[in-house]
């Protein structure tokens, strides 16, 4: 097997081996670079120590054709190691989820009773005896015809049938339940599973061996932890890692997301609090919520009552309930007599209960829609970010018409960068701070918040009105002063928050 | 694959059932219409739950088939209480759906069914048939089947 085509099932071939190099990843960083330039005060930080946020994360993008590439590269790789065909060692290395190390850490550990591995991985072992199938005419079990012995066929469990079934049976495996690393052998309880070699001998239909490629290559990527798909819907782009984390990374169409989570790049929370919140946004139970705040629920029943009167008798509206109560005290109405002016029942205990429960409730709605409405305050202007992109673009052309270089109107779009990226954080610091109990360093923390939301609105003015062509030369000093300061409040935020997840400061609401 | 080749493997399928059926089991031969599907009569092993009661047991087959399995499905006024067996007749029986195999029988499937009526220690309901027998689509296969416990 020393040959490429053993490892090349694919129709599209590996003809061009050129450039496994990564590549450059210098244009990448480009933006990024704008952190460290110059005027950060770095006596700012509070603990001096880098972050996460500033350390690189090395990722490459990968197009589909190069995911086919590493997957070959893999395979090379540990067949140079072990000697063990590859249509067997892709089965194998799908089983420990394409993780190399892991498969041969397990190969030498089962030294001497290899033949375990290979039962795991339910395919068989290519170092046993295959079983001779040499009758000369046989039955295929599947369509009850008899067939030459050469128009049947098998895996090494040695259960044949004839070439016909087969096909069909694959094309249904592929094309109706779409799988693809898993299709186990036609024979009933039979766990063997199908390699690609008999897949691709077998499947002539090209509409088939394209999805049964494609889906072999998008369960590589899935199992693969060093691997993710861009989450933008019309890309095609692998990203992948040199180690698992949560970090952002960014695909050659632009996006930039977390690896661990696919979802935008949301430092400085965490996936899960994330996670969270976004089911929190999407749950109809907010939108109810709503509802409670202004109105309130029979004390009986529970039921919604909006009160559309200046009476504060209230007869439940349900008809099994019919409960009569005080819409002051939430008190039964019994006891007010005919005249509620002489409330005097406020603090009766039931009355008191009933009130507690609906102000818990409200407070904690009051406490979400707090945190809530300023996300949304910064979601929406991020949505807006590309007219402002647009808005500077042709302010910068204004500019170089008045005789200013390429160069010297940079600045503009930099502040741009910079008043988009400290939207985003401040988004999703309300996230992180929604799930935290307060202490000390949560004050410190909304000092930094506010600071860095207080730079941003001003950075933000600036750009929406003060640009004019007439006074540009004395704004760029304002502009460049402002997008530095945001930025160096930025990351001495995300450095605060970054600690504090190191040493434990943020106590959670359960 | 073509029409031809079903027509076919069931026919044989038939054949091996009229000329040697397994005990407990037997083709109903009136129900042989144009139509791919055909009954079987079950009869409960003896020393069980079971022993001596007839069931009637409807088999359709798809285009697909035995590709896909076929639809399994207790017919008539008899329908065995077990826990497996919803009241409409459906079976939850995982060769029936995940674990099927173009390698199975028809004959298979039969003394899969009567060795699951066998191993059965009480007669009882499945736990959610009621509410089942409300939702459930018509055809057992469109049921995403949790398998209830093995262990009968
Ligand atoms: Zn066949
Ligand atoms: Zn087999
Ligand atoms: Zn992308
Ligand atoms: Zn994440």
């Amino acid at each position: 097997m020393d040959s490429d085509e053993d490892f090349d099932y694919y129709d599209a071939g590996d003809d061009e081996e050129d450039d496994l190099s990564l590549r450059d990843d210098a244009d990448d960083d480009d933006e990024d670079e704008g952190y460290l330039d110059d005027n950060i005060i770095v006596s700012e930080a509070p603990h001096g120590s880098e972050t996460k946020d500033e350390e690189v994360y090395p990722h490459e993008c990968l197009s589909a054709d190069r995911i086919v590439d590493l997957m070959v590269e893999i395979l090379k790789e540990v067949n140079d190691i072990v000697n063990i065909p590859p249509t067997t060692l892709r089965i194998l290395l799908a089983h420990f989820n394409w993780d190399k190390e892991l498969l041969l850490e397990k190969y030498y550990e089962y030294d001497g009773n290899q033949e375990r591995i290979f039962k795991e991985a339910h395919v068989v072992s290519p170092f046993k005896m295959k079983r001779s199938n040499k009758s000369r005419d046989v039955s295929c079990e599947i369509c009850c015809s008899s067939c030459s012995s050469s128009f049947m066929t098998g895996l090494d469990c040695g259960h044949m049938f004839c070439k016909g079934c087969w096909s069909q049976y694959l094309r249904t495996k592929i094309m109706d339940e779409g799988m693809s690393q898993t299709i186990p052998c036609p024979a009933f309880d039979c766990e063997i599973i199908v390699d690609d070699a008999i897949v691709m001998s077998l499947i002539s239909d090209k509409k088939v061996r394209l999805k049964y490629q494609h889906l072999m290559t998008n369960s590589f990527v899935e199992c693969n932890s060093l691997l993710k798909w861009c989450p933008s819907p019309d890309c095609h782009h692998v990203i992948k890692v040199e180690y698992r984390d949560r970090r952002a990374v960014k695909c050659d169409c632009g996006r930039e997301f977390c690896f661990e989570c696919s979802e935008s790049w949301h430092d400085p929370v965490l996936c899960v609090h994330l996670k969270k919140w976004l089911k929190k946004c999407d749950d109809d139970s907010e939108t109810s919520n709503w509802i409670s705040a202004n109105t309130k629920e029979c004390p009986k029943c529970q039921v919604t009552i909006e009160k559309d009167g200046g009476c504060n008798h209230v007869i439940c509206r349900s008809q099994t309930c019919k409960h009569e109560f005080c819409w002051v005290c939430l008190g039964p109405w019994d006891p007010h007599g005919a005249s509620w002016y002489n409330c005097n029942r406020y603090n009766a205990d039931d009355a008191k209960k009933a009130r507690d429960t609906q102000q818990r409730s409200r407070e904690m709605l009051q406490r979400y829609l707090f945190y809530c409405n300023r996300y949304m305050n910064h979601l929406q202007s991020l949505k807006f970010e590309h007219k402002l992109y647009a808005r500077v673009k042709r302010k910068m052309e204004e500019m170089q018409q008045l005789n200013m270089s390429w160069i010297e109107v940079q600045f503009l779009k930099k502040a741009v960068d910079v008043l988009c990226q400290c939207r985003q954080t401040l988004m999703y610091t309300y996230v992180f701070a929604f799930f935290l109990k307060r202490n000390n360093q949560l004050l410190l923390f909304e000092d930094n918040q506010a600071d860095l939301e207080k730079a941003t609105e001003t950075l933000s003015e600036y750009l929406e009105r003060d640009i004019t062509t007439a006074s540009i030369r004395d704004i760029k000093q304002k502009v460049q002063d402002k997008y530095r300061y945001c930025d160096s409040r930025r990351s001495v935020l995300l450095r605060h928050v970054h600690e504090g997840y190191d040493k434990e400061w943020w106590d959670y609401l359960d | 694959m073509s029409a031809h080749f079903v027509q076919k493997r069931i026919q044989k399928e038939i054949l091996t059932m009229r000329k040697s059926p397994p005990p407990g089991i037997r083709l109903c031969e009136d129900s042989l219409r144009s139509a791919p599907e055909f009954m079987v009569e079950l009869t409960g092993a003896t020393g069980t739950l079971y022993s001596e009661q007839i069931f009637k047991l409807l088999f359709k087959f798809g285009e697909r088939y035995p590709f896909e399995s076929p639809q399994v499905t207790f017919v008539g006024n008899c329908i065995p209480v077990h826990p497996h067996v919803y009241s409409n007749g459906h079976i939850c029986l995982s060769i029936l759906t995940e674990d099927w195999s173009p390698a199975l029988s028809t004959e298979a499937v039969c003394l899969s069914v009567i060795s699951m009526l066998s191993s059965c220690t009480e007669k009882k309901l499945p736990p959610d048939n009621a509410f089942y027998i409300r939702t459930c689509s018509k055809n057992p296969k469109d049921t995403k089947w949790w398998f209830h416990d093995d262990q009968v």
